[in-house]
């Protein structure tokens, strides 16, 4: 075949890409030539549009040994330990084909993590689906939840934590976004930088096959009415080889024959070939007709473009071939030489003897397209003018029940109780709390993790919900006791090419940077995934962050449920009444306009650090921080979780009842301590300049505000647990 | 004590299974599958997870495995087998135990803690354990006993069921049985109590901190049984 501007066209590239190509080569590129630009060229694998303002993000940090740029990022967390972790999405296949769409996402980002030495502790994941009420969301929620449990459960690595939305933005475009967490020793980490002339390139795991040829390209367009036409593009997870890969892959790190690794993610042999020789500054030369197909007479083309899963390329030191091919062997997995590196800084290809590809790596990676895309800087919404006759009509309980059993903040059981979340035995917070913990195996550490979005402000201006993200991720973090370390994020927008969409990842990032840079919360790592799209309508602006931190003692963490009877309980962080875009305003007011809640940082961190320290001299009994739904609804799942009523006072100054109980400011956090702690508690919360309210008293099990406004723990349970059980099984 | 723990391809609780036996004094070995002979052992355990993928049918491809030849001839001889989760349906595919595992009633997979009640005490396993129920915890997507009239009478008969599903004091009702399981059967064992295959995992169950401690109970029970 002889190609053309057309068919680069329809490869995914534009006219001017394909010029450059050209130019590039100084020749027209054969057919596998220009099948390898369009898969390094194309949104997913160049971040052509996203680069430039990634950039600014803090990346840097005491703790981080591996920031953006690895498989995954890197973090220690002491006594040689390291943390490896990423998040990354599977959005565009778990939409066309939820259950392998999502499995193969969760054996992605795994692959991502091991591929650096480090076995998997955790999995945790992000998933956003459309309004409830539209035809596909049910099948999509239940395939994506099989497919997540499918891959995890049979890795054996446990699902501690996650998030489920639903928004009607989503209807045509769900978003799947997996993290996984890995342990590591610091001085055993594996990076995937190419060294060394003449070492022998070897692929290891699955056979390729012809699935998921053009995954990537397909992840970086928009979806039109011919979207099912794609499945061939979504490819297939088998759990079981990627077990006996993960178990071969950390048999053969154990010892030193490893040079390099990279795992064969999106854009397959390609890509992992490519990244290794980029980073090497070296060439690699393969013969395609060494690599074990599953399928008789694929193309060079179709082998370098197939992302068949659960496959690796290793580069090994001379010599240690055999003892590598032996543990590979042991594993029944496919072991493969097909090459070597070479001086020549070019990826040069041979099929049946002939050359079939001969570009320089530098064409590739660093002549890569870079946009400046327009973007449009969104304006702060004028607050709205809430009418306090339609507040006061309402009934306290009767809003409560409503927002409890809202699909945003009901109870997920439903869907972890699919996970196995013990499995490894160091789960000590399941899913359910405000971040999973899972001890560090063997030691007394833990490590927090939880994966946050808040689209809703994100839409609303992007530069605060930017912020906001990143502070409820902090929040979630010190709610269980830990300290933050760094975050990964996976930024899930529309169309780099629509302006406003453009703004929104423009301005968000811009949060995002400036709330970690505050916060001393680096991003370590991530992935960018544009193009959530189908024709015109986009998704609301959606970036996921994904915080870990470390607890020193395990023995310290704090859950949420209310312990004892008789305990005071305390709000951290001022109250003022917020009602644009919260819960409340958007579903019982019916009210979407208006700017999200603010972000003091100084707040964030003042309060959130204040927290910490309570929490080190042992004051805290139980916390959860505020959010959705404000501080009622963070109260009854703190009742929920504990089986504990409580005594709730009224606010003292001046301000609407179901303003001060709904009401989403930021910084919040509820607290429990004893009564004879309460002296030490507010003196150094005073000291510390941290604003708190009295809130009330725990009890044996009703929320009472007055005689007339009270309900019982167990009518709030069936209200907060009831929603997504019969929604699934209606 | 010594015990094994036999790690086929897709195993992943043969880590936590062995953490567990250790923890509570057992000098435990981790066996391969491919091996041929097993270590000396007062107790064989096969461990959860997805053996060969649960391709075919779970536990049918493992239970033909070259190291399994060794674990019948032990279990015929008297010797201590227990199968947690896929060793369980390891078991069932083997014959060692009677029925078979099919797929959750509900048709997903489920992790929980559940409460189960010893329903035979005159064992190695149980013997002189002071409670009757104990909290342990579930994993499965194929945990549903089936077995055939015939077999559920001889089963009884025999006195072969080792635990029920039940609620915390002991009560037996389908509202407690999580998988559909005849009978809340969540373990049994062959015919001269020997071998005992169950659902639950007590090895997920051995410290506060986690999901409970009555895994605890019931491994410190069993090393004293067996000295």
């Amino acid at each position: 075949m002889i190609v053309n501007e057309q068919i680069a066209i329809d490869h995914g590239l534009k006219k001017d890409e394909y010029a450059k190509i050209c130019n590039l080569l100084k020749r027209t590129p054969n057919i596998t030539e220009l099948g390898i630009f369009s898969a390094m060229w194309n949104e997913h694998c160049s971040y052509k549009s996203s680069r430039l303002h990634l950039k600014k993000l803090p990346t840097k940090g005491k703790q981080v040994i591996q920031g953006p740029g690895e498989n995954a990022g890197v973090v220690d967390i002491g006594d040689n330990d390291a943390i490896v972790f990423k998040i990354e999405s599977h959005n565009h296949p778990s939409f066309i084909e939820p259950y392998q769409g999502a499995a193969t996402g969760v054996g992605g980002i795994m692959r991502d993590v091991f591929t650096m030495g480090a076995r998997p502790i955790a999995n945790l994941n992000s998933i956003h689906f459309g309004s409830p009420q539209h035809r596909k969301t049910k099948n999509l929620l239940r395939g994506v939840v099989h497919g997540i449990g499918g891959y995890g459960n049979c890795m054996g690595v446990p699902t501690i934590a996650g998030q489920t939305n639903f928004d009607s933005s989503y209807n045509g475009n769900i978003l799947v976004n997996a993290m996984t967490l890995g342990l590591v020793k610091k001085d055993k980490i594996f990076y995937s930088k190419a060294a060394g002339l003449n070492k022998p390139v070897i692929y290891v795991g699955s056979k390729t096959g012809r699935d998921g040829i053009h995954g990537a390209s397909m992840a970086s367009a928009s979806f039109d009415e011919k979207i099912e036409e794609k499945k061939p593009t979504v490819q297939v997870g088998d759990p079981f080889t990627e077990k006996l890969l993960l178990e071969a892959c950390l048999e053969l790190m154990a010892g030193d024959s490893i040079i390099a690794i990279q795992d064969m993610g999106a854009a397959g042999l390609t890509s992992s070939s490519i990244e290794m020789a980029s980073k090497g500054n070296l060439g690699i030369e393969i013969n395609l007709n060494k690599v074990p197909c599953r399928e008789t007479k694929m193309t060079p083309y179709e082998i370098m473009l197939s992302e068949s899963q659960e496959r690796m390329l290793i580069i090994l030191e001379n010599g240690k071939e055999d003892l590598a091919k032996k543990i590979f062997d042991k594993w029944n997995l496919d072991f493969a030489i097909i090459g070597k590196t070479t001086k020549s800084k070019k990826i040069e290809l041979y099929f049946d003897d002939k050359q079939v590809a001969d570009i320089p790596v530098n064409t590739l990676v660093e002549n890569s397209p870079m946009y400046d895309r327009k973007w449009k800087k969104a304006k702060l919404p004028k607050k709205n003018k809430i009418k306090k006759e339609d507040l006061n009509n309402l009934k306290i309980i009767d809003v409560l029940k409503k927002i409890l059993s809202n699909p945003n903040v009901c109870s997920k059981e439903w869907i972890w109780q699919q996970y196995d979340h013990t499995v490894m035995g160091d789960t000590i917070q399941k899913p359910g709390g405000d971040s999973g913990v899972v001890r560090v195996h063997g030691t007394n550490k833990a490590v927090a993790a939880s994966v946050d979005s808040s689209a809703v402000y994100c839409w609303a201006h992007p530069l605060t919900g930017g912020k906001q993200v990143v502070c409820e991720s902090f929040r979630n973090l010190i709610s269980v006791g830990a300290k933050p370390i760094a975050i990964t994020n996976c930024l899930n927008f529309g169309s780099p090419e629509n302006e406003e969409n453009m703004g929104e990842f423009v301005e968000c990032v811009q949060g995002i940077g400036e709330a970690a840079d505050y916060l001393k919360f680096p991003i370590v790592s991530g992935n960018v995934s544009f193009y959530n799209q189908t024709k015109e309508e986009g998704i609301k602006p959606t970036p996921s962050i994904g915080g870990v931190g470390l607890i020193k003692d395990y023995k310290k963490m704090i859950t949420m449920g209310f312990k004892e009877v008789d305990n005071i309980v305390l709000t951290i962080g001022k109250t003022e009444g917020h009602l644009d875009q919260s819960l409340f305003a958007r579903n019982i007011l019916d009210e979407k306009n208006g700017p999200p809640p603010e972000i003091n940082l100084f707040n964030e961190k003042n309060n959130g650090e204040t927290l910490l320290k309570l929490i080190e001299c042992d004051f805290i009994k139980s916390a959860h921080d505020v959010s959705l739904g404000g501080l009622i609804t963070a109260i009854s799942k703190m009742c929920i979780k504990g089986n504990k009523g409580i005594n709730l006072k009224k606010p003292k100054y001046l301000i609407n009842e179901i303003e001060y109980f709904f009401a989403e400011d930021q910084g919040r956090y509820i607290i429990e301590i004893s009564k004879n702690d309460f002296k030490k508690v507010t003196d150094i919360l005073n000291k510390n300049a941290v604003y708190y309210d009295e809130l009330g008293i725990i009890n044996k099990d009703q929320l009472f505000i007055d005689e007339r406004t009270k309900v019982t723990i167990d009518e709030l349970k069936t209200s907060n647990t009831s929603w997504l059980k019969s929604y699934m099984n209606k | 004590m010594k015990s094994s723990v036999i790690t086929f391809p897709g195993s992943n609780c043969d880590r936590d299974m062995d953490v567990a036996l250790k923890k509570f004094g057992f000098k435990n070995k981790m066996v391969w599958h491919d091996d041929l002979e097993l270590p000396k052992s007062d107790l064989i355990v096969l461990p959860g997870g997805f053996s060969y993928g649960d391709y075919l049918r779970c536990g049918s491809m493992a239970s033909k495995s070259k190291i399994m030849k060794s674990v019948i001839n032990f279990a015929n001889s008297g010797g201590l087998v227990m199968g947690i989760c896929n060793g369980f349906q390891i078991l069932v595919e083997t014959g060692l135990v009677p029925g078979v595992l099919l797929r959750n009633k509900y048709l997903e997979f489920i992790c929980k803690n559940v409460f189960v009640k010893i329903n035979n005490k005159k064992n190695t396993y149980f013997k002189n354990l002071d409670n009757n129920v104990l909290e342990f915890h579930i994993a499965h997507n194929e945990g549903n006993y089936f077995c055939t009239n015939d077999q559920l009478k001889e089963i009884e008969d025999n006195e072969q069921v080792a635990i029920n599903y039940c609620d915390k004091d002991g009560k037996m009702e389908d509202r407690f049985n999580p998988n559909g399981s005849i009978k809340n059967i969540a373990g049994i064992f062959n015919k001269e109590k020997n071998v005992l295959g169950m659902m639950p995992h007590p090895e997920r169950m051995i410290d506060t901190s986690l999901s409970g401690e009555d895994g605890s109970l019931f491994f410190k029970n069993l090393i004293n049984n067996l000295k």
